[in-house]
């Protein structure tokens, strides 16, 4: 009786805890909101699985209790029964499947208007990197990383020219412009996860990974490393500001292109051989 | 063959007096093929519990060693626990320290803890007990596995002594973090890990040949693979998982330590740190992360399929009633067997791989939904009409099934791809796989160990005792496990030392904190437990034979407890399923495997 009671109870502490737990997630920023779908879809379908089974389990252990007058049941097999719930459980995970695939197809098909943005990781920070006006980002390479070239940019690539480099740990973005990011690291893995927008992946030293999400909400939102990276891992944060027109356009005409730092550095260069000679 | 050999005499003698119900017309068991081999007999102390030859006494010793290090798995988590609850508050707990805890607390508690237990520790003790076997086929090579795994477990200790510690890579020691400057432990630490899985990896081996070829090869006369207990078929299926994924394992350390030592690029891209690019290019670091979880995968099978055939046996003996759907139990368990070796890849949605990698997995991961699915509802299908003993295995194998079902539902969420995008490297991870693959099998073990107790020491634990460590445990765990789950919805990632003050932590301080004091609570009662076992050795309520009224073989041995060669003079034949309880006509409540027809004539038992 007892047992049975608590076990009970368990289950509907659960249910109760979920309804009314003061923990949910934040409100979603992005178009990343029917992956919220998929998530109450499965809330639906494996919670009524869980109630039912766990109450079952409940209702035999107070119903078929010890009794020194009872005899168990003798059946080894219920073709019939087993088949039905076999084919039950077989729809009920189709229907949590479809939904699923439907919506990953749509994480990893980029519309075609959709401007790239370099998120640069490395431990332990973040770097961006916006195309010019050609729309285009220039090719990297790991080992022509440099002081004047901190992005490993290819001085060869025409592309490259007027990247905006953001050395900063503070990304800005436009409202409901649809971004691509492209994911790379530097050193180990990292992952570029920010939970209003729902959406992550790893950046892979050697490989470039991407995603994309259209900023829906204005707002100041933490990144966060979700892929550990070892001591620093922790402290590896940065943020998403999500602008304005008016805004991004201001923060925009801040910010340098490749060349125009080649330049400055080269002044830099200069003044300093000056001074040397002097 | 069988014709050679005068024993046939023994089943003519039976074959004639069968009669009546649903038995056999004829008592059919196969004549002997072999003549029994000779057992290495021990002698000297030395000989008969140290380095010892019998399975049983290997299996204890596995136990032993496994609950062992298990411990130290147990205080780890107490300093993770107590970072996370209470930062800033301990002072010796720096994000070293914590990621090292981490790391060693995940490899010791799945490898050396559950692997060790359920496979060294139930299998070596359980295998030939069960299919009426004297011991394993090569018992020389099981004693040498034993000692093998625990050399693992020296080297893996000594790597908390080395300079620099013990690694804190994470228990999935990605490269090229683990062997890099920035992570503790990525000089010695991680070298002496490596070497101590590839150590376990050849230990188990050993093992593990033993356990697949004695259910193969040593079945008494009678003992159709239909007809063995469903703890020999969740152990044997996982031990081939075990020999088929650990060469995976196996070979990635190989190729890490080389990358470590002698700066190979296996796994090491071009990499620019600490202001310099390093040596390394070329190597790729996804492809450790296929090798790693093409062994991970199967590993939480490895853990979860003896869990299941245990289970499964309690809950019949305990509700006296047979397993429902055997035949659906077995299939169940060689399908997850083999699907688990085709959706490794669910853990890597978002580490970068081909993105169209993502239908596949997701497909096949929640396709093992189904036969996981049936087996829970065969288990509670098996209470329904039962009779059913509130006895301390029976609450822990309920506790089982409340834990496995939360933690099995939420691997739908996980294996569904889309889903696992907002909710990878959560909190909601973390309580998944421990709800799933810890605080479940973990009943089991406990559930397990209270029933095979007394066959193993001939006394009882003690009841208050296990009564208090039974729901101390279920509840305490539910609790920890059951809110975590919410802390991955608002996006806590999992691996942060600290989380300062970001915005989705503020609201879940008290949380933490209270998850912090169930989790020592829960700790602490499991010293209680140990102590229980090591008392009741000697204080233990004196057990009667076959205390539980079970059918199995290895409750019907000639000495009780059993002794060396496990049965008398001549082995058991056997004529049924262990699962005869309550059979119609009988006037027996039970039949134990080796009894033949014709001594329950009116018995109208199915034939199996």
């Amino acid at each position: 009786m007892f047992v049975a009671i608590i076990f009970a109870l368990v289950i509907v502490g659960s249910i109760i805890f979920h309804f009314w737990s003061p923990w949910w997630w934040t409100p979603v920023a992005s178009n990343w909101g029917n992956i919220d779908d998929n998530i109450i879809l499965s809330f639906w379908v494996t919670g009524t699985v869980f109630v039912v089974v766990c109450l079952f389990m409940a209702y035999c252990v107070w119903r078929y209790r010890y009794r020194p007058d009872r005899k168990a049941e003798y059946k080894p097999e219920d073709k019939k029964l087993e088949f039905r719930l076999t084919l039950i459980t077989a729809l009920g995970v189709a229907a949590l499947l479809a939904p699923g695939l439907v919506t990953w197809n749509q994480y990893i098909s980029v519309p075609k208007d959709a401007m790239k943005i370099e998120v640069l990781a490395y431990q332990w920070g973040w770097n961006f990197r916006l195309p010019g006006n050609d729309g285009a980002l220039g090719t990297t390479s790991v080992s022509l990383i440099s002081d004047e070239n901190p992005y490993g940019l290819n001085p060869e690539d025409p592309n490259s020219k007027d990247d905006i480099l953001v050395m900063d740990a503070d990304l800005h973005l436009k409202i409901n412009q649809t971004v691509k990011i492209e994911l790379r690291s530097l050193d180990v893995l990292h992952n570029f996860y920010i939970p209003q927008f729902r959406a992550k992946m790893d950046m892979i030293p050697g490989i470039i990974s991407y995603y994309w999400f259209i900023p829906e909400k204005k707002g100041d939102f933490e990144i966060l490393c979700a892929e550990y990276c070892g001591l620093g891992h922790y402290v590896m944060r940065g943020r998403v500001l999500v602008d304005d027109e008016k805004d991004y356009s201001n923060w925009l005409a801040r910010q340098i292109t490749y060349e125009k730092m080649l330049a400055q550095k080269s002044v830099e260069k200069k003044l300093l051989i000056a001074e040397n000679k002097n | 063959m069988s014709d050679e050999y005068k024993d046939n005499k023994i089943e003519a003698k039976s074959a004639d007096s069968s009669s009546g119900g649903y038995a056999p017309p004829v008592e059919h068991i196969p004549a002997k093929e072999a003549p029994e081999q000779e057992l290495y007999h021990a002698k000297s102390f030395w000989t008969k519990w140290v380095f010892s030859q019998d399975a049983k006494v290997i299996g204890v010793q596995y136990a032993l060693t496994a609950t062992a290090i298990g411990l130290v798995g147990l205080v780890l988590s107490w300093g993770m626990r107590l970072q996370l609850g209470f930062p800033e508050t301990f002072s010796f707990l720096g994000p070293a320290t914590y990621y090292q805890s981490v790391t060693m607390h995940g490899m010791i508690m799945v490898i050396y803890l559950l692997t060790a237990l359920f496979l060294g520790g139930f299998g070596n003790y359980l295998i030939p007990l069960m299919v009426g076997a004297r011991d394993m086929v090569f018992p020389y090579v099981n004693m040498v596995s034993y000692w093998v795994f625990l050399a693992a477990v020296l080297v893996l200790i000594a790597s908390f002594f080395v300079p620099g510690g013990p690694t804190g890579a994470g228990w999935t020691l990605y490269p090229p973090q683990a062997i890099l400057p920035g992570t503790p432990g990525s000089e010695y630490g991680i070298v002496l890990m490596l070497v101590s899985l590839s150590m376990f990896v050849i230990g188990f081996t050993m093992g593990g040949l033993n356990y697949v070829i004695t259910v193969l090869q040593a079945r008494t006369r009678g003992m159709t693979m239909m007809r063995m207990p469903l703890t020999v078929w969740g152990i044997f299926t996982a031990t081939i998982l075990a020999l088929l994924a650990f060469p995976a394992l196996f070979v990635a350390c190989i190729m890490m330590t080389l990358d470590s030592i002698l700066g190979t690029s296996f796994f090491m891209p071009d990499i620019f740190t600490m202001g310099e690019k390093l040596k390394t290019g070329g190597g790729s670091p996804i492809l450790f992360q296929h090798l790693f979880w093409f062994f991970g995968h199967p590993e939480v099978y490895i853990v979860a399929l003896p869990a299941f055939g245990i289970v499964s046996d309690l809950i019949s003996v305990h509700a006296r009633k047979n397993i429902f759907g055997y035949r659906m139990m077995v299939w169940a368990i060689v399908i997850i067997g083999a699907l688990s070796f085709v959706v490794w890849a669910h853990h890597m949605y978002v580490s970068g791989m081909n993105p169209y990698f993502g239908f596949f997995f997701a497909t096949t991961t929640l396709i093992i939904a189904v036969p996981t699915a049936i087996k829970v509802y065969n288990w509670v299908l098996t209470l329904w009409r039962g009779n059913i003993h509130l006895t301390i295995p029976m609450l822990f194998a309920l506790g089982f099934i409340v834990t496995f079902v939360n933690g099995g539902i939420t691997g739908l969420f996980l294996g569904n791809v889309i889903i696992d995008i907002p909710l990878s490297d959560t909190y909601f991870v973390v309580a998944h796989f421990h709800m799933v693959m810890g605080i479940a099998p973990l009943m089991v073990v406990f559930g397990a160990i209270y029933h095979w107790y007394p066959l193993i020491t001939g006394r009882h634990l003690n009841q208050t005792l296990g009564k208090i460590h039974f729901w101390v445990t279920f509840l305490g765990a539910y609790a920890i496990y059951f809110p975590m789950h919410y802390l991955g919805f608002i996006g806590v990632p999992r691996r942060y030392f600290e989380m300062y003050d970001s915005p989705y932590m503020t609201s879940a301080i008290g949380l933490n904190q209270f998850i912090t004091i169930a989790a020592l609570i829960v700790g602490f009662t499991q010293i209680l437990f140990l102590y229980n076992i090591f008392s009741s050795v000697f204080k233990g309520e004196k057990s009667e034979r076959n205390p539980w009224k079970a059918n199995s073989l290895e409750w019907h041995t000639s000495d009780y407890p059993p002794t060396h060669g496990n049965f008398g003079k001549e082995l058991p034949v056997v004529y049924r399923w262990p699962y005869d309880f309550s059979v119609p006509g009988s006037d027996k409540e039970y039949i134990p495997q080796d009894v033949p027809p014709s001594q329950v004539s009116t018995a109208k038992a199915e034939i199996t």
